[in-house]
């Protein structure tokens, strides 16, 4: 893949604490607008590969380019184009918001009316204007991390890393987390979003890297990493009527790997739900069953992450 | 560079706001320099009188010279000398009552009659000190006595070593003009030449350049303060030099010590009355003695793993270099070792420029400055060394 074609593109990173290879080889890319997440346990190498992204640590080997510019430790420009989210928060606690996103922003060339304007546009977003006054030790652990994640947009950058950000998070502080960074996803900016949560990286990531002891073990759209490991989706009807005559009909249907009656329902393993839904129900109509819901599963990263490396995400 | 300023300026606006670095670099110092001020001030300003009356009932020669003595001694001591004719009227002087509105006299010396005949036959002779309520005049009064008395065998003495060289002389004569020829050892004014400090200046420096170390340490330690609060990381992803970080941590450390060391110098000449010098020849030190308390105190912070160790570490090491540098005690006058040891010490260099400034003109303290810029130097190369390779890992 032309790397100029990349917001981020990055080459075999490998990086070793004395015997210990913590990255051995990583790869990836990510284009403008797209979400990829590295998915992975704790110590599985995501915040060593996050820290060689932003030049934050020096790589034994390997290459990184953002939007096209190398990147090393010493970069200027290409760090310009990254937004750095990082795992534990790092704002200053004695400064207000307002303060803290200065100071970044003057480290990022922002200046005068530019980026008092663009400071109070983020204050806006991560919803702190009301307290925008206020020294940060006197926020909750939630208002801390959105000022964390105010703090990597500041300078409107083309890259945005986000290093586990909804660790130690309330619920309702980590709903609005994905919510902005869905949002900003839609903007365009391309996102690494590295976390140990399967859910999150369903709802947020275009494209998943499963990442253990230090490999990228497979890499996808949930779609494919689910099929690499040969697993289907699973379709229950509530229904009413004669199931058996309905679960017959379904014989005809490739895609159906599997379907039986269970709990006064059809229940069924589909290769793709998304593509063949609308074809199942109206051969189950056909049949004359009567349905009342349907409730598709897909299979998760869980199931892949388990079948890719022999234990659970949470391990 | 404009982002290392960035960078100074928010720690500046940090360590205005916790205040510590006030406290240590401004309050602590001016507090203890007042303490010491307040310890010296009486001293230095004492300023002694005293009123003597003299009883001459011998009105021999050997007398004759004690009154001369005594009047020469007044007239350098700031002591009134009042000549008076009986014992009695002697005695009312002294035994006036403290704090009375009548004129009294601290002591007064009674020369007997026979005085002189009995010095000039080598037989006892007494003279009497009368001494009233006592007190520093009092005693003043009775040592000029002994020392009068002692001067005396020495005269005798002399005048033995005469008749031996087979002199004719009438011996007392010889003997008094002996007492008249000054003593070998001439007393000078040393204060043009002297390279220790005055009571109030040398504590006003010494505690200046004491706390001067803990004040940059707040600079220097604020890198990992950085590591520990986790914006370290922020700062090293943004699109900047490293070492534009560093710059940024010396230049807050600067600006913390110089505004100490100019408030501590300012307040301490118009408050303590301490005579720093030549300001531009204090501004070389101060600046040469910032220098090497960063360059000092960075390779402390360098080789310490958490804000916490090497705050204790730089409390250790500004302690033994400030009592090794004679900042509480002037070690020079020790001799020995420790006078030659004190010079591995930024401390002792600025006590010695000061020193030599008040001794002579700007260009004195130019060695001393020296001595200062290289252990910044020395030490700050090798805290940048070591504090580079900890940014790379």
């Amino acid at each position: 893949m032309d790397s100029r074609a990349s917001v981020l593109e990055c080459r075999d990173l490998k990086k070793s604490y004395g015997d210990n290879a913590a990255v051995k080889g990583v790869g990836f890319h990510i284009a403008e607008g797209e979400t990829y997440g590295l998915l992975g346990p704790n110590g599985a190498g995501k915040t060593t590969t996050i820290s060689m992204v932003t030049g934050l640590l020096e790589r034994d080997s390997g290459e990184v380019f953002v939007n096209g510019l190398p990147l090393t430790t010493t970069s200027i420009d290409a760090k310009r184009e990254i937004g750095l989210v990082p795992q534990d928060l790092a704002i200053y606690p004695d400064l207000t918001a307002r303060e803290n996103l200065i100071f970044f922003g003057k480290l990022y060339e922002m200046s005068g009316s530019d980026l008092k304007k663009r400071v109070d546009e983020v204050l806006e977003i991560i919803g702190l204007t009301d307290r925008a006054g206020d020294r940060t030790e006197e926020y909750s652990g939630g208002m801390k991390r959105r000022l964390n994640i105010g703090l990597g947009l500041l300078h409107q950058p083309r890259l945005l890393l986000l290093d586990e950000p909804t660790v130690g998070v309330d619920p309702q502080s980590r709903n609005a987390i994905l919510e902005s960074v869905e949002q900003l996803s839609g903007e365009g900016m391309a996102v690494l979003y590295t976390t140990h949560y399967m859910e999150e990286a369903e709802r947020l990531c275009d494209r998943v890297g499963i990442i253990d002891l230090g490999e990228i073990k497979a890499e996808g759209t949930r779609r494919e990493l689910v099929q690499l490991v040969g697993q289907h989706d699973r379709i229950r009807l509530q229904a009413t009527g004669p199931c058996a005559a309905g679960v017959e009909a379904l014989a005809s249907l490739a895609a159906v790997r599997e379907a039986g009656v269970r709990d006064g329902g059809i229940e069924m393993l589909v290769d793709n739900a998304d593509r063949w839904l609308a074809e199942i129900l109206g051969k189950v109509s056909g049949a004359g069953v009567g349905i009342s819901s349907v409730d598709v599963e897909e299979p998760n990263l869980e199931s892949v992450f388990l079948h890719l490396t022999g234990r659970a995400l949470r391990d | 560079m404009r982002q290392a300023w960035t960078i100074a300026s928010k720690d500046l606006r940090l360590r205005v706001r916790d205040r510590s670095a006030f406290i240590v670099g401004i309050i602590a110092p001016l507090g203890l320099a007042a303490i010491f001020s307040s310890i010296f001030t009486p001293i230095e300003n004492f300023d002694f009188t005293a009123t003597y009356a003299v009883v001459d009932e011998d009105g021999g020669q050997v007398a004759a010279q004690f009154v001369q003595l005594l009047e020469q001694f007044g007239q350098t001591a700031g002591v009134e000398i009042e000549a008076v004719g009986s014992r009695a009227e002697a005695v009312d002087l002294v035994d006036v009552e403290p704090f009375s509105s009548e004129e009294g006299a601290d002591a007064a010396f009674v020369i007997p009659p026979g005085f002189s005949q009995a010095v000039e036959s080598d037989q006892p002779a007494g003279l009497e000190v009368l001494s009233g309520q006592g007190g520093i005049g009092a005693g003043v009064a009775v040592s000029f006595a002994e020392q009068f008395a002692s001067e005396l065998t020495y005269a005798r003495v002399a005048v033995a070593s005469v008749e031996n060289l087979g002199g004719t002389d009438d011996r007392f004569a010889a003997g008094l003009r002996a007492l008249a020829i000054p003593p070998p050892v001439n007393l000078v004014d040393l204060e043009a030449t002297n390279k220790e400090l005055a009571g109030k200046t040398f504590y006003a420096a010494g505690l200046a350049i004491f706390f001067l170390f803990f004040t940059v340490q707040f600079g220097v330690n604020s890198l990992l303060e950085e590591r520990q609060a986790g914006t370290l990381g922020r700062l090293m992803a943004a699109p900047m030099r490293r070492s534009s970080i560093i710059a940024g941590k010396a230049i807050m450390a600067f600006i913390l010590g110089l505004i100490s060391m100019v408030v501590l110098v300012v307040a301490t000449t118009l408050l303590f009355g301490a005579d720093w010098g030549n300001p531009l020849g204090v501004l070389l030190l101060v600046v040469g003695g910032i220098i090497s308390a960063l360059g000092i105190m960075a390779v402390v912070a360098a080789f310490a793993r958490t804000p916490e160790q090497a705050g204790n570490y730089s409390s250790m090491v500004a302690v033994i270099l400030g009592f090794l540098g004679g900042t509480f005690f002037p070690v020079g006058q020790a001799g020995g070792i420790l006078a030659d040891l004190r010079f591995i010490t930024p401390h002792a260099w600025f006590m010695q420029g000061l020193g030599d400034l008040s001794a002579g003109n700007v260009a004195d303290v130019l060695p001393a400055v020296g001595a200062l810029l290289l252990f910044g130097l020395v030490t700050g190369s090798i805290a940048l060394l070591v504090m580079r390779k900890g940014l790379r890992a």
